[in-house]
Formats: structure tokens, sequence, C-alpha cells
């Protein structure tokens, strides 16, 4: 039987890991890097965000991509949950949305690989009808 | 919510909007009393006397992006559905508490579900925050406290993919040692 894993395990995995992040702490600043924000308030986590998160972070990893992966709340999308905000380094941050795996991985492969826009984003503009009645 | 670890996740993010520093996730599995408790308690900035009674008004929130606030009225419904109830109490500037119990052995009791993905999440967003998560079952307990975690790190970043899924795995695989449900 395998052992139970324990925070001394932690300490092994770190001394592991130490060589290849150093390289990683060197380009370390954030406006350096894509940033992917998930949507995780309740409207979110009940659409299938906390998969799609898990997602992203394994995937920046395995495919060596310089990310960083956050929460954030409820953007007033929730009809199109779960949503993303992807920010490009240089660039205006995009939201998509109805992301799931098979999305998240089009995302990276298309849009924060090589800079394609894929279907599902959601207009910066825009408006509910009531801000629209509230501006006129 | 499908499991119990989803509605922790929901409304932790509460505690987190709220500038909580300190979370504490407690989970109590009584068979004794057939109860399953979850208690959340941060040090977030509060709720005052009028909201409280309308937090668990599903058309009652703080957010100014939409008009209902589902979390808390969907946790107490699903604790109430198993014969348990909710209960919160607050105090402004000084935290909020969350005391949710559960039938245990009620058929409806969703199950815990991959509390240490959750844990696992929260931490690696939120590297400011200190989470304290205990689980007691009848065959023992598991303690988990982030400023541990920090120091075993010895200044690696507690935000990297393979300390998520070490976190993730080592919740889960000590949780699975005591039996939780």
């Amino acid at each position: 039987m395998s052992q139970v894993k324990s925070l001394a395990d932690l300490r092994k995995l770190k001394e592991d890991l130490q060589g290849k992040m150093s390289l990683r702490e060197k380009s370390n600043h954030p406006e350096s890097m894509v940033q992917v924000k998930v949507a995780m308030a309740t409207c979110g986590i009940a659409s299938g965000a906390k998969q799609v998160m898990d997602f992203f972070i394994n995937e920046f990893d395995k495919r060596n991509i310089h990310a960083v992966v956050t929460q954030t709340g409820c953007m007033g999308y929730c009809y199109a949950e779960p949503t993303i905000e992807v920010t490009i380094p240089g660039q205006e941050p995009i939201v998509f949305g109805y992301v799931d795996t098979k999305k998240a991985d089009e995302i990276i492969e298309k849009y924060i690989k090589n800079g394609e826009l894929v279907e599902g984003i959601i207009p910066v503009k825009y408006q509910s009808i009531e801000t629209n009645k509230e501006n006129k | 919510m499908k499991d119990l670890s989803l509605h922790i996740l929901d409304i932790v993010q509460n505690s987190i909007s709220a500038g909580a520093t300190e979370i504490k996730i407690s989970i109590l599995e009584n068979q004794g009393k057939d109860q399953y408790l979850i208690e959340i308690t941060d040090n977030g900035r509060g709720i005052n006397a009028d909201d409280l009674g309308r937090v668990t008004d599903p058309f009652f929130t703080s957010r100014t992006t939409r008009k209902v606030g589902m979390g808390l009225p969907l946790l107490k419904q699903n604790a109430e559905r198993t014969g348990g109830n909710m209960s919160i109490s607050s105090t402004p500037g000084k935290g909020t508490s969350i005391n949710a119990i559960f039938g245990l052995s009620n058929i409806d009791r969703p199950s815990m579900g991959d509390i240490g993905g959750t844990l696992a999440m929260l931490i690696s967003s939120n590297p400011i925050i200190r989470f304290i998560y205990s689980h007691t079952t009848a065959a023992g307990s598991f303690k988990l406290d982030t400023n541990e975690v920090i120091e075993m790190l010895d200044g690696m970043s507690i935000a990297s993919a393979p300390v998520y899924n070490f976190l993730k795995e080592m919740i889960n695989e000590n949780l699975m040692e005591i039996q939780f449900s």
C-alpha cells in the first residue's frame, strides 16, 4: 500500500522543483504573463467552473505556458457560465462564455498561443436592457 | 450544487469578497447525533444587522452585477432538506460565521466531493489568505493550516501547478484515511 502524503513530502517536492522554478521566478512579472480569471460565484461554480480552472492550472503547466490562473466573482453573465477573462500581455482583456474543458483547450491553442479569436466572446460593450434605459 | 465541497467553495468566496485574511473551515461528522456540521468562520468586514436577516433571501445580494444571490439560500435549502438547518452570526468589523447542519445519514445529504481540489484551488488563488481546515470523523481527524504549508515551501510560491496538485492529493488521501463521507 502506498504511503499517505504528508506535509513533509511537500519539502521533497519543493527540492525537486527548485531548479525548474528558479527559471520561472525570473520571469515572474504578472504583467508579462497571460492572466486567466475564472468567474467563481454561485452561478459559475454550479456550471462547472471548478473543472475549468483545474484544467487551466494543469494544462498551462503541461504545455509550458507561463500564466496566472485566478478566481474572480460573477461578471454578470450568469447565463453564459462558466465564463473566463483572458488577458494577453499588452492587450485588452477578453471575456469568453460557455467555457467547458473542450472550449478551454481551444482558447489555449488558438487564442493564447496564436492570438486567433475563437467563438464565444462576450462583447465588452454589452449592456443589459435596463442599463440602456438608464442611459437614455 | 452537486456536492458539499462546491457549497464550501461558494460560501468561502463570500468571505474572500468581505476582505478576510483568515478563513476557518471546520467539518464535524457526529455519528452520535447523526449530524454533519460545516462551519465557516472568517475575519472579514462582517454583515450589518439589517442585511443579516436578508442574506438567505435569494433576491438579496450585495453585488451590483446581478440582482440575485443564491449561495446561502441554496446551502440553507440543502441543509433543511436533510433535517438540518443553517445559521449565520456576524459582527460588523469582526467577521462572519456560517453554521450548516446536515443530517449525516440522510439520503438527501450530498457527499463531500472533491474537497481537496476545492481547498487547493482556494489556497493557490488566494496566497495571502490563511486557510485553516479541519475535518473530524469517528475514525480520526485531519487538519491543514496554510501557514504550515508556506513554512514547508520556504519561499517557493504556493500558487504553482505542482503544489496545487500535491495539496489536492494530500488532502483527499488523508481524508480517505479517516473515512470521510
